[in-house]
């Protein structure tokens, strides 16, 4: 038979089936392909290992001994275009004259920026009324744990250098 | 007049207008479908709206973390007529959680959901939910101090999603910090990710309406039996039906155009709301809070008992989320009218009311400690006495007066104090202010015996 034939015919039931799987085999790898580095893009942050960094925070004639200070520092890796939004902030209270410690500003509740009230010696968060002691645990209202620290070390010429650290995550079973 | 009569046939006869378009515009809908049926297409109009003001946003706004703040400022004090457009964009959004919630009340109230509108429904939970995801990234896209730490409690929020939370809060950030990465993913999400969704979505929903047909007015005494429903509705139609356009529609122009007039209105005369501080998280002095849609859950993480938050941050929405889903395979066939379910219209008004109490007191934020509380003044210590008079000075001094009022001066955290020295002796006092308890801190470790002394006789002075 050489004229064209009923595509509807049975007999060309393997040739429909042959036509539907290669037209959506081919899709299927066409899309597969495509979404490799679109789904690449939107895993990015977990693909990349993220860098901590010593950070200068101050030099140690900045901080008396018993006093609590907001201390600013650059993220790890800064992006050309984040602008101030790559600036973090600590709690950095010096204990005696060798130590140090130093307490995210973010809530361990749902991460709004606590404030030192030197008066009350309290951590207060003014979102949800989070309230913590100088050592950073939980005094009040609904905190499921204490704040984050960060480590500090004191270099040889004097300088105060904190090591940054994630944006502390509370998890479920805090 | 020949050559226009000829141009618009050739344009019917090409686009298909009256073979194709017009049959959908005039299908036929059920008559007695009144006002209460305009919700859902003020949405859609509200969307649209969105949609339009959006893409001018875009014109005037940067989206990078340097630069989005200040191409915000620019907008809301510089460009011609951006404060308007601002303005419409924020109150449209407004417009659209309310239509979209509003619109959801009344197909439940009416369980238009039931057969064969399941899908309907199912699309629409979604709908809701992108709705609201639209509204927070909106929010957040005014990328100002509020904007910044709306994202860091969004991730906080994720989270609490079990095993896999700190990678999703990651994810949200686009790393492990706010930085350059974190707006740029947002604006992509709000901008074209979330609408293309939609987008989809709502031509989805609307499609299933000329497939299923709008839901007719619920009537006591006749409920749904998906084994005959389909043959009713058609015969019903035939008999009844009148067509879409415009002896329906109309009411949905009119609502629809009443609507957005009313959110140009509000933009003119509220305009959109201020911009915080610039988006530095080094920044901390700032009150972040929501937009009012967002209150209500901004409201029950303040509220909820601490030992169960997280589960219910996570199971909270998953639940919800489930049964919504699940309710037009639950409840599928039967009477519609409220009038024959009154758990419906109670559960209904449960949940307005419910919502209506958190937004209220989110507005309020009682839990929140009020750190701009002046020191108390002469005329409200009403003593000359030093001691008392230093022991006011200290109840401003060590934060009390952050969460307790004294004759309407302070925080409403904690009790008012206003008359505190006719409910507890000054023993009861001292160890109430020692030892904290209920939601107070301890204050033992940073009181001195004599300011405590002299606090205590301050506030045995309040009656």
């Amino acid at each position: 038979m050489s004229e064209p034939t009923n595509p509807a015919a049975p007999a060309d039931e393997p040739r429909r089936d042959f036509l539907v799987k290669l037209s959506l085999g081919m899709g299927t790898l066409a899309a597969a392909a495509v979404s490799v580095p679109v789904v690449s893009a939107l895993l990015a942050p977990l693909l990349e290992k993220e860098p901590q960094t010593w950070r200068k925070v101050g030099t140690l004639a900045d901080f008396p001994v018993g006093s609590t200070q907001l201390v600013k520092f650059e993220n790890a890796d800064p992006v050309a275009w984040s602008g101030v939004s790559s600036q973090s902030a600590a709690w950095l209270r010096r204990d005696s004259e060798t130590t140090f410690v130093a307490f995210s500003v973010n809530c361990a509740h749902l991460g709004c920026p606590v404030r030192w009230e030197a008066g009350a010696g309290l951590f207060m968060c003014p979102c949800h009324g989070g309230i913590y002691y100088k050592d950073g645990s939980v005094a009040a209202g609904p905190p499921p744990r204490g704040l984050t620290q960060y480590r500090i070390r004191v270099a040889d010429n004097h300088d105060v250098e904190l090591l940054t650290a994630p944006i502390p995550i509370t998890n479920i079973t805090s | 007049m020949g050559f226009l009569r000829k141009a618009g046939a050739w344009l019917d006869d090409r686009l298909g207008i009256s073979d194709t378009i017009m049959p959908i515009l005039q299908h036929p809908v059920p008559p007695g479908a009144k006002w209460s049926y305009v919700f859902g297409s003020a949405a859609l109009f509200c969307l649209l709206l969105q949609v339009v003001t959006g893409v001018g946003l875009t014109l005037l706004y940067q989206p990078t973390s340097a630069d989005a703040y200040k191409s915000l400022e620019f907008i809301s004090h510089k460009a011609v007529l951006g404060r308007l457009l601002r303005g419409v964009h924020y109150f449209g959004a407004s417009g659209m959680v309310v239509m979209v919630g509003v619109h959801m009340l009344r197909v439940y109230i009416t369980a238009s959901y039931k057969f064969p509108r399941e899908m309907s429904w199912i699309s629409g939970v979604f709908l809701l939910f992108l709705t609201l995801a639209m509204a927070f990234t909106g929010q957040l896209l005014r990328w100002d101090s509020n904007g910044v730490w709306s994202a860091v409690v969004a991730a906080e929020q994720v989270g609490r999603v079990p095993l896999v939370g700190t990678y999703v809060a990651r994810l949200l950030l686009g790393g492990d910090t706010i930085g350059g990465q974190s707006l740029s993913r947002f604006y992509s999400y709000h901008t074209l990710l979330f609408p293309g969704i939609l987008f989809g979505l709502v031509g989805f929903h609307l499609y299933l309406v000329l497939r299923n047909g709008v839901s007719e007015p619920a009537k006591v005494g006749r409920p749904v039996d998906p084994k005959t429903y389909r043959q009713w509705y058609q015969d019903m139609l035939k008999k009844v039906g009148v067509p879409f356009w415009p002896f329906a529609a109309w009411r949905d122009t009119v609502f629809g155009a009443v609507t957005i007039l009313a959110i140009i209105g509000l933009a003119l005369v509220f305009g959109p709301p201020e911009l915080t501080q610039p988006p530095s998280p080094s920044l901390i002095y700032t009150n972040p809070a929501p937009d009012w849609y967002l209150l209500p859950v901004f409201a029950l993480f303040a509220l909820l008992p601490a030992n169960i938050e997280s589960y219910v941050i996570f199971f909270g929405p998953l639940l919800s989320v489930l049964a919504l889903l699940a309710l037009p395979f639950v409840s599928n066939a039967g009477e519609r009218s409220p009038l024959r379910r009154p758990w419906a219209v109670f559960g209904s008004v449960c949940v307005v009311v419910f919502m209506g109490t958190l937004l209220l007191l989110g507005l309020k934020a009682p839990w929140s400690p009020h750190f701009d509380a002046k020191p108390l003044t002469a005329s409200i210590i009403r003593s000359t006495d030093p001691t008392v008079v230093h022991g006011a000075a200290l109840f401003a001094e060590k934060g009390c007066i952050y969460c307790h009022q004294v004759a309407g001066h302070g925080g409403i955290r904690g009790p008012n104090l206003t008359l505190v020295g006719r409910r507890l002796t000054p023993g009861e006092l001292r160890i109430r202010i020692v030892n904290g308890g209920g939601n107070m801190p301890a204050f033992g470790g940073t009181l001195s015996q004599k300011d405590l002394a002299v606090l205590v006789t301050f506030l045995e002075t309040r009656k």
